[in-house]
Parts: structure tokens; C-alpha cells; sequence
């Protein structure tokens, strides 16, 4: 049974405080205006992928239009060296690009709530050798290791999406570590412990969800970073041949750069525009998410 | 400080590396293995050979023996520095890669002096004016500068200076008519060595401003600050000599730590500017699948990243004297 302080009816015979009501999310969101730009292209090159197999000319297909045409009214974005549209190739590169961005943070984040999660829960001998660990993925320079797993088991979309994934767990790991060896012996969880709460339900319930702020925060900005990794990797000729990529296409514009700059310039503004709109809201988030950061 | 303590201590760090370059090694000898087709394929690396060769490698790397045999005869081979030999370049690798270290280490040393210069003092002058126009410019730009790939910066910085202006040469370290010795080649060098290093600045410049103007902002609304500028000491003064040499070390740590991101950027930039160096070569080595040269600069590339680590380490030991030897 729950007593409740507030009068529901009239309010009549009964002193009410005001407190003031914590602000919506969005209103602290939005107090960063960056973050709402931010917010705004994020949500424009979503829309962008999703209707990336709508748009007039398909995206890999050669001779739409002319070799080399300048961005004009038909060609947005103009076209390439093979009569490719650069507009509708680089719209379906974004698509690939999110997709595997938001596959690899999000694997990457798994892996790194579960290695961070026992560390930080069950210290001791568990915690010396998963962080043991972790400081050696960290150290080893991520991005030649994904290079040498793509080069060896063959450039496709689910190996790259699996090189970034496993290489970009360990600073979610060390982040839920700690929030973790801070959150566990608080008094709310040792009420719960008290109280007879199961370990699971300690965890799920009680730790998990005071650490998710930071890792959400964490998880944003790992989408942009693994978007950039991918980029780099199919910049390398470690693309999958078989998907449009934005990488892919920067580095096939590096030989007609001299006579065809759009061929570079919109690709790569893709890329750009993606990745500082995530850091972008990862900022608002961060304001939202964690109370203690809130400047300004 | 005791020198020998220092030692020690140098001693020790460098021990805790050992496991990572264990960790190192059998990430490339599981690769060799676990990779799709017969190891052999990958030992020879993307290039024709005569059957004498492969026999030859079978043997050296007792390919018909167990494969715990294997992995020892492989760490003997790395522990004497072989890492293998290029049947496309006909070289060892690590004559290779020895022969491509300078002019990545030109170009990142390059880089790393004028953008921890340039991107401390903005760093500084923004910490000093907190969220002034001058600051959220700085701000925003940094988050620009580390949002963009580091390749495509150096696409349109090519396209604007080198092609449209033709200010600096495409390609390469060297022009084919300049002096091949003296102060002349210097320069040619130099000439080719802006268009990389602004590129390559970029992220470094955007990542050191922002580690500064926090650090600044942190120290300069400490107690000490105040009390300095009570006593009547030049406003000047405080920043520089009191504020910044405390606020400067994390930054320096951070720098060191950012090794390995630094050498990645390396490589996206030499293969832009077709700069000679190591960068260059995993692009060549990519391109071929030559298979020990990218194993070769894997190990190569992780050692390095390793010394960095141990050398921020000894910096910031010697440098702050809260840090205690044990």
C-alpha cells in the first residue's frame, strides 16, 4: 500500500511544498543548442539511408549519365568516371556505414557492459584478470589488428562489422567497471542485499540501471568512431566490393580528383556530417544523463 | 630522485609489457592459422613461388611438426627480429619496414610538435575566456576537426592547394630535379612534408585543445591560482608558469596514450600524399595481400606503441613528484 502526500481531489486542508519539477529531458537536451542541431542532421541522414533505394537512379549501376558530369539539376551530387550517380551511390554508403556503426557499437557495448559488469561486481581475482586483459586490448593499436583480421578472413560487410565490434569494447568495459565498484556497495544496494535481493536482481535491477547513463553516452559516440574505422578500412581497399561504401568511393575519387572534386567532396561530407552529429548529441546526452556534468 | 629506484622502475614497467607482446605473437600466429586456405598461402604472400621457396618455408617454420612445435619455433624467430621475408619486394620484412620508419617518423614528429604547440596556446586562450565567442568557435571547430576522416581532409586540402594552386607538389617526399643533398633538399623535403602534416594535425590539434582548455579551466579556479594572483603576481605569470605547468601533464599522458591512434592516422594520411613511409608500405602490402608485411608491421607498429606507453610512463614519473616507485 503507498501513501501518497499529495491530495488528489481538492487539495483543500492540505499544505503542498512546491518543489520544482525536475525538466524534461528534451528541455535540458535542448538547452545545447549544438545537440539540437546535431539532433536534426542525425535524423536527416537516417531518412536520408532509409530512402536511399527510392531515389531516381539505382546506386551502383554505370553509364546514368554522363562520365564526369558536375553536380547539376539531374545529378545532385554529379557523377563519376563510370557515369556512376555519385548522390544515390553515397546515399546507399551511408546506409552501409550507419549499419555497421550502429551493429558494431552496439555488440561492442554488449561485450563491454558484460566484461566492465563482473569486474566491477565480483572484484578480486575476477576483476584482476578481466581488467588485466583489457589493458592489453587496449594497448594493442586497434586499428592495424583490423586491418590484418579484414586482409586475412576476406573483406566483407560482417567481418568488418566484427573487427570494429571486438576491438572497441574495453573503455565501455573500464567505464561500467567503475560505475560498478562505486554503485555496489552504495545503501540503496546494500538495502536490497539486506532485503534478501537475489545476485541477478541485484544487478539487473539495482546496479545496471544507474550505470546506463555513461554507457549511453559511450555507446553514441562509439557508433561515430566505428563509423570512421569503416571508412578508413574501406579507404585501405578493405571494403566489401559488393556493397557501396562511402570509403570506397573517397578512394576510387582519389584518382580524378583533378577534374571531378565532387566525386570527393560529398562522400566525404557524408562521413563528416554523420560522425560530428553524433558527437554532437552524445553531448546533449551527456548533459541529460548525467546530472553531475551539467555546467552552464 | 634516486637513479636506481628510477631504474627499477623502468624495469618493471617494461616486464608488464611482456604478456602484451606475447598476446601480439599469437594474435599473428593464430592468424597464419585460423585464416581461410593453407598457411603456406599466407607465408608466401599474394606473390609467385618457385617450389624450392615453399620448401624452404615449410621447413623454416616446421610446418609438418605439432602445432605447439610450431608456435616455438615462431617465437624464436620473432625474439632474433625476423618477421619474415617479402617474396614480392624480395627484402626481409624488417629491412622493409627499418627503411620506411624515417619519414613516418618525419611526418608524425612534425606533426606532433605544431599541434601540441598551436593546440595548447588555444587551449590556454580559451580556458582564460570561458564560453566567449572566441571559445565556442575554438569548441566547435575541434569537434569538427576530430569528426572528419583524416584521409578526406587530406582529399580537399590536395584538390584546394596542390591542384587548384599548385602552392605545394602532389606526391611523394622528394621532387626528381631537386638536390639530392644540402639545403636544398631540406626544403624539397620540407615542401612536401606541409600538405601531409596540416592533414595529419588536425585530429591531434582538435584532441589537445580540448584535454587543455578543460585541464585550464579546472587549475585556474584552484586555491593556488588565487592566492598567487592576491600576492599581485602579473596575470601573465600565473597562466603560464603556475597554471599551465600543472594543467600540462595530463595532456602530455594523453598524448603518449594516443599513440596508436596517431600511428593509424599516419597511415590514412602517407596513403593520400603517397608519403614513402611505413603508412604507405601497409597500404602496398593491403593492396598485394602480402601477408608477412602486414604481420611484420603489426608487430612492428605494437612495439612502438608499447615503448610510447613505457616512455609516458617514465615522463610523467620523472616529471611529477606525487608518483611513488614501487
Amino acid at each position: 500500500m503507498r501513501w501518497s502526500i499529495r491530495a488528489w481531489s481538492t487539495g483543500k486542508g492540505m499544505a503542498t511544498t512546491h518543489i520544482p519539477a525536475e525538466p524534461s529531458w528534451w528541455r535540458i537536451f535542448s538547452r545545447n543548442r549544438g545537440s539540437v542541431l546535431g539532433a536534426f542532421i542525425l535524423a536527416a541522414l537516417f531518412a536520408l539511408a532509409i530512402l536511399a533505394p527510392m531515389l531516381p537512379f539505382e546506386a551502383g549501376r554505370i553509364d546514368v549519365g554522363p562520365s564526369m558530369a558536375a553536380p547539376n539539376l539531374t545529378h545532385l551530387m554529379g557523377t563519376d568516371e563510370l557515369g556512376r550517380d555519385v548522390f544515390s551511390r553515397a546515399a546507399a554508403g551511408l546506409s552501409v556505414s550507419l549499419m555497421v556503426g550502429l551493429g558494431a557499437a552496439t555488440i561492442s557495448t554488449f561485450l563491454g557492459v558484460v566484461i566492465g559488469g563482473l569486474a566491477g561486481f565480483f572484484g578480486r581475482s575476477i576483476d584482476a584478470l578481466l581488467m588485466r586483459l583489457t589493458e592489453i586490448f587496449q594497448v594493442i593499436p586497434r586499428f592495424f589488428l583490423a586491418v590484418l583480421l579484414v586482409a586475412f578472413f576476406g573483406a566483407n560487410i560482417f567481418n568488418i562489422l566484427i573487427a570494429i565490434a571486438v576491438l572497441s569494447w574495453p573503455e565501455i568495459a573500464r567505464l561500467v567497471r567503475g560505475e560498478f565498484l562505486s554503485l555496489r556497495s552504495r545503501q540503496f544496494v546494500d538495502a536490497a542485499r539486506v532485503a534478501g535481493a537475489s545476485r541477478t536482481s541485484l544487478i539487473f535491477g539495482e546496479i545496471l540501471p544507474n550505470a546506463l547513463g555513461p554507457v549511453v553516452v559511450n555507446a553514441t559516440l562509439m557508433v561515430g568512431q566505428a563509423m570512421l574505422l569503416e571508412a578508413g578500412l574501406s579507404y585501405l581497399g578493405l571494403g566489401d566490393p559488393t556493397k557501396a561504401s562511402l570509403g570506397q568511393m573517397l578512394q576510387e575519387a582519389q584518382q580524378i580528383m583533378r577534374s571531378a572534386w565532387w566525386t570527393t567532396a560529398f562522400p566525404g561530407s557524408f562521413i563528416f556530417l554523420a560522425v560530428l552529429s553524433l558527437n554532437l548529441v552524445g553531448d546533449g546526452l551527456t548533459d541529460v544523463l548525467n546530472p553531475r556534468a551539467r555546467g552552464r | 630522485m634516486p637513479t636506481k629506484s628510477l631504474l627499477i622502475y623502468v624495469g618493471g614497467r617494461l616486464l608488464q609489457a611482456v604478456p602484451i607482446l606475447f598476446v601480439i605473437i599469437l594474435i599473428n600466429f593464430a592468424l597464419i592459422h585460423a585464416a581461410p586456405g593453407d598457411p603456406i598461402d599466407i607465408l608466401i604472400g599474394g606473390a609467385d613461388a618457385t617450389p624450392e621457396y615453399i620448401e624452404g618455408l615449410r621447413r623454416e617454420f616446421g610446418l609438418d611438426q605439432p602445432l605447439s612445435q610450431q608456435f616455438v619455433t615462431y617465437i624464436g624467430k620473432i625474439a632474433q627480429f625476423d618477421l619474415g621475408y617479402s617474396l614480392r619486394y624480395r627484402e626481409s620484412v624488417l629491412t622493409l619496414i627499418l627503411g620506411r620508419m624515417p619519414a613516418t617518423l618525419l611526418l608524425m614528429g612534425t606533426t606532433l610538435f605544431f599541434s601540441s604547440l598551436i593546440g595548447i596556446l588555444l587551449g590556454v586562450f580559451a580556458a582564460r575566456r570561458p564560453y566567449s565567442a572566441g571559445d565556442y568557435t575554438a569548441t566547435f571547430l575541434s569537434l569538427a576537426g576530430y569528426s572528419m576522416p583524416v584521409f578526406w581532409i587530406g582529399q580537399i586540402m590536395l584538390i584546394i592547394f596542390a591542384l587548384h594552386l599548385a602552392w605545394f607538389p602532389t606526391q611523394g617526399m622528394y621532387s626528381l630535379r631537386a638536390p639530392s643533398e644540402g639545403f636544398g633538399r631540406i626544403l624539397d623535403v620540407a615542401h612536401h612534408l606541409v600538405l601531409p602534416a596540416i592533414t595529419y594535425s588536425f585530429y591531434h590539434l582538435a584532441l589537445i585543445y580540448r584535454l587543455t582548455r578543460i585541464k585550464m579551466q579546472e587549475v585556474l579556479a584552484l586555491d593556488f591560482i588565487t592566492t598567487a594572483r592576491a600576492k599581485g603576481v602579473a596575470e601573465g605569470r600565473v597562466v603560464y608558469r603556475h597554471a599551465l605547468r600543472s594543467a600540462i601533464l595530463p595532456v602530455v599522458t594523453v598524448i603518449g596514450l594516443n599513440f596508436g591512434f596517431m600511428l593509424a592516422g599516419s597511415v590514412l594520411t602517407e596513403t593520400v600524399f603517397a608519403w614513402p613511409g611505413m603508412g604507405r608500405l601497409l597500404y602496398e602490402a593491403v593492396g598485394a595481400r602480402d601477408y608477412p608485411v602486414l604481420m611484420g608491421l603489426f608487430t612492428m607498429l605494437s612495439i612502438m606503441v608499447i615503448c610510447a606507453n613505457v616512455i609516458t610512463d617514465v615522463v610523467y614519473a620523472l616529471v611529477d613528484p606525487r608518483v611513488v616507485y614501487r
